[in-house]
């Protein structure tokens, strides 16, 4: 393997482009500050939340915003605020890293089954086609017999099955990429494989991944609430938006804000991902008009 | 009165960046049994020019903002969309491009062909099916399918490009229109099979008495089939006369410089080749592969047993038609396809030996050039990325010195230093061509490839990178391998030449001795199909 060829120069022209396009456009550039908003506030939600996220007031009980609770309370007499604030942390922290933890494998599994071809692809993606028939169910309650509750064990099971998808469709991508001229330019120019695969074909398979990627993190979010409500996930009185929310659909004919708000901040980060992973498209492409 | 008279045609696109003006104020006339060229290079507006006359273009961006188009007198720029579509197919029709990507994969060549016969616009014209699949098995006869009965039932990837195209213009013709528009016809078709379809196209004229718009981009076809020639430049004519006149009396400067940047006549330079140094020795070469949509053990033997070898200094030129395994044979030298059987000598070492991790120090002396610029460049890498690739990768330069190099080698295939940070789509095909051939001499090569590395170009462009790939291999003492379907292109540029039909070598020669003395029938054939400018009888 030789050494790092790369110049600072050539590393960041396509990234440094990027970046100028996205400034240009508006709807990501909303779409980022509200989501570099939400992560600040969960990093600092410990000082700045106005009350403690597991005290009850039971004389309190549900109700509905008002000047000391702006969210309202729930059932146990607990700030909304505070418990969505905290929520955050668990999400977000579990939307970011299980997707970034799915898309490195994914793309590298895909990228390299799709690259290489043959053999090396077929029993790749048979290992695929297994994990994809394993029963999701089963796969938890086997981790959980083995490690017992663990917030790992979260990560672990989501990126076991977020993977899966990138993979194959990272290797669709690479297969109709491999056939390229440009390709094969680059191996009459002595590139080596793995060159070849980082340099040129993974950046342009981008594309896709940004926009699966955007729909990957709430999937994952709803996900943990899931797993959550088995048992693998965090427990009460700790909170996550999807836990919130499943408590939140059970009384929601009696107390619909402890169905609103957490809804309304999960479908406010969906937006802001949506809109920013459009214009990180964009902004990869060169082909993109520039205006 | 004409057929059809086009009177100041305009046709504007209203794009983000501005009006783009790409039919200004254009004016010609088509007669029954008369052809009507319409030349110019890409981007000309040749083709909108047709294709506003048929309300084919995307609306918006193009508005038509005035002329008048009598077409048997009816004014085409400004009847109904209902009229239009019975105009269209009825009393005109169009063959494009692309046999392949114009008829429907998923049915058979003769449904589709007795789907306007059954599905007329005029209830009392109607035919039923039986009719018309006889109609159509004429048609398909008179444009010379051969067992026309049996192959009406076929797909249409059952048949070659050729024949493709030949259904293609039965299509057109088969509600009998009068005026028939040619886009390029015969540009994804070899050179026989392109003096075929011209000499169909020919006759079908004259026996059904059509009005044909040919619309080209090669003065050297339309020389042969056309009666008047409209040549265009940037939507404006540049001039409109016969075909006689536009080829041997021309009054405008931008035919003159179309007419010269045809490759004709002999390579004008000497041979750099130096006597009895063999740079490449190929021996008993097969590159087979297997056919997966035959049976299962079938084999396509691309390149079957080929022996030559190529002296250093030379430009070895390859021609053959699609299909001959040029192309596979180009890359079978650089081991970038996997031989089956046989030895490639590079000087003293045999390199069809070597594992890919010793071939990866060879490569920087064996370089390639793609045919299609548009594919053969990272769309997400710049110039500058594309071209310090392989200089930082092979250490040829580091990181002090790989701006000042890629710089220089921006000169010396004569791109503009300031456009170092653009990407590929931001370049005319020529430019990219130019950044293709950068790349493939950034490494100091000794032996290049040149795979159809102008086929993809208008003429005068093709004119230019041919002039800078010969001063290239002139002042770096270069060894080439020029494939080429393009006889004329070779002619002017190599200093011996093969030919190759179906894997097979067919004769190998010194190109002019190749020129005058074909020896193989074949040879012959291919020779007598070049549409030559001037040759017109």
């Amino acid at each position: 393997m030789k050494k790092p060829f790369q110049t600072t120069a050539q590393r960041s022209s396509l990234w440094l482009d990027a970046w100028f396009k996205l400034r240009k456009n508006r709807m990501a550039l909303f779409g980022f500050s509200v989501l570099l908003i939400l992560c600040v506030v969960s990093l600092l939600t410990p000082w700045i939340a106005p009350y403690s996220y597991e005290e009850q007031d039971l004389m309190l009980g549900a109700t509905p915003p008002s000047a000391a609770h702006w969210l309202g309370t729930d059932i146990f007499g607990r700030d909304m605020l505070t418990r969505i604030m905290y929520g955050g942390r668990v999400s977000l922290m579990v939307g970011f890293i299980a997707t970034a933890v799915a898309l490195a494998i994914g793309i590298l599994w895909g990228s390299i089954a799709g690259f290489v071809g043959g053999r090396v692809d077929a029993v790749m993606m048979r290992i695929v086609d297994i994990m994809y028939a394993l029963p999701f169910m089963i796969f938890i309650v086997l981790l959980m017999v083995v490690f017992g509750r663990n917030i790992l064990l979260l990560f672990v099971a989501i990126g076991a099955v977020e993977w899966l998808t990138m993979a194959r469709i990272v290797r669709g991508q690479v297969m109709s990429l491999r056939k390229q001229e440009f390709i094969e330019a680059a191996y009459s120019m002595g590139l080596s494989r793995w060159a070849i695969i980082r340099r040129h074909i993974i950046p342009n398979t981008l594309g896709p991944v940004i926009v699966y990627t955007t729909l990957t993190i709430p999937s994952v979010m709803l996900l943990e609430a899931f797993l959550s409500f088995l048992g693998l996930g965090i427990q009460p009185p700790q909170s996550s938006w999807g836990l919130l929310i499943n408590y939140g659909v059970e009384t929601m004919e009696e107390y619909p804000w402890l169905l609103i708000f957490p809804g309304i901040t999960l479908s406010l980060t969906l937006f802001a991902l949506n809109f920013l992973g459009d214009g990180l498209r964009d902004a990869l492409d060169p082909r993109a008009s520039k205006d | 009165m004409a057929l059809l008279e086009v009177n100041n045609l305009k046709v504007y696109f209203h794009t983000r960046n501005g009006v783009v003006k790409a039919v200004d104020d254009v004016s010609f006339s088509v007669d029954s049994g008369e052809t009507l060229a319409i030349v110019g290079e890409s981007g000309s507006g040749k083709s909108v020019t047709c294709y506003s006359l048929l309300d084919l273009l995307p609306k918006p961006p193009a508005v038509i903002e005035g002329g008048i188009a009598n077409f048997d007198g009816e004014d085409l720029l400004s009847c109904s969309t209902d009229r239009m579509r019975q105009l269209r197919g009825n009393h005109i029709a169009i063959i494009f491009q692309d046999p392949m990507t114009s008829l429907n994969p998923f049915l058979t060549i003769g449904e589709q062909l007795i789907e306007p016969l059954i599905y007329h616009p005029e209830k009392s014209q109607r035919l039923n099916r039986k009719a018309a699949r006889i109609e159509a098995i004429n048609l398909l006869d008179e444009v010379g399918i051969v067992n026309p009965d049996s192959r009406f039932d076929s797909y249409p990837h059952e048949f070659s490009g050729g024949m493709r195209q030949r259904v293609m213009i039965a299509m057109a013709l088969i509600n009998k229109p009068r005026l028939l528009i040619c886009d390029e016809p015969t540009t994804a078709l070899d050179v026989t099979i392109q003096a075929q379809i011209l000499k169909l196209i020919k006759q079908l004229q004259q026996t059904r008495d059509v009005a044909v718009i040919f619309i080209s981009h090669d003065l050297g076809v339309v020389a042969g089939i056309a009666d008047k020639v409209l040549v265009m430049c940037d939507g404006k004519t540049q001039e409109q006369n016969t075909t006689h006149k536009v080829f041997y009396n021309s009054t405008s400067d931008y035919t003159k410089k179309l007419l010269s940047a045809i490759p004709s006549g002999a390579k004008t330079k000497a041979s750099g080749a130096q006597q009895g140094l063999d740079l490449v020795r190929v021996s008993h070469v097969k590159t087979y592969f297997k056919d997966f949509s035959n049976s299962e053990n079938s084999l396509v033997k691309a390149v079957d047993d080929l022996s030559f070898s190529i002296k250093k200094g030379e430009i070895f030129g390859l021609v053959g038609e699609s299909g001959s395994g040029k192309s596979t044979l180009g890359r079978s030298i650089l081991q970038l396809a996997p031989l089956t059987a046989g030895s490639v000598h590079y000087s003293d070492t045999e390199i069809s030996t070597l594992n890919p991790n010793q071939l990866m120090r060879w490569r920087p002396k064996l370089q390639m050039i793609f045919q299609d610029p548009y594919a053969s460049l990272n769309p997400r890498m710049t110039v500058y990325e594309t071209l310090a690739e392989p200089l930082l990768y092979h250490a040829i330069a580091d990181k002090k010195t790989v701006a000042k190099q890629v710089q220089q080698l921006m000169d010396d295939v004569g791109l503009d230093r300031s456009s170092v940070l653009k990407y590929p789509h931001e370049f005319s095909g020529g430019q990219r061509q130019r950044i293709a051939i950068g790349r493939a001499i950034a490494t100091q090569p000794e032996f290049i490839v040149a795979d159809e590395p102008v086929s993809a170009l208008d003429v005068t462009i093709q004119a230019q990178i041919l002039a800078l790939i010969l001063s290239l291999v002139e002042q770096r003492n270069l060894t080439m391998l020029f494939i080429s379907h393009d006889l004329s292109v070779v002619r002017s540029i190599c200093d011996r030449v093969a030919v190759m039909q179906q894997g097979k070598l067919v004769e190998l020669n010194e190109t002019e001795k190749l020129w005058d003395k074909p020896e193989m029938p074949y040879t012959q054939e291919l020779l007598k199909a070049i549409p030559a400018a001037g040759s017109k009888q």
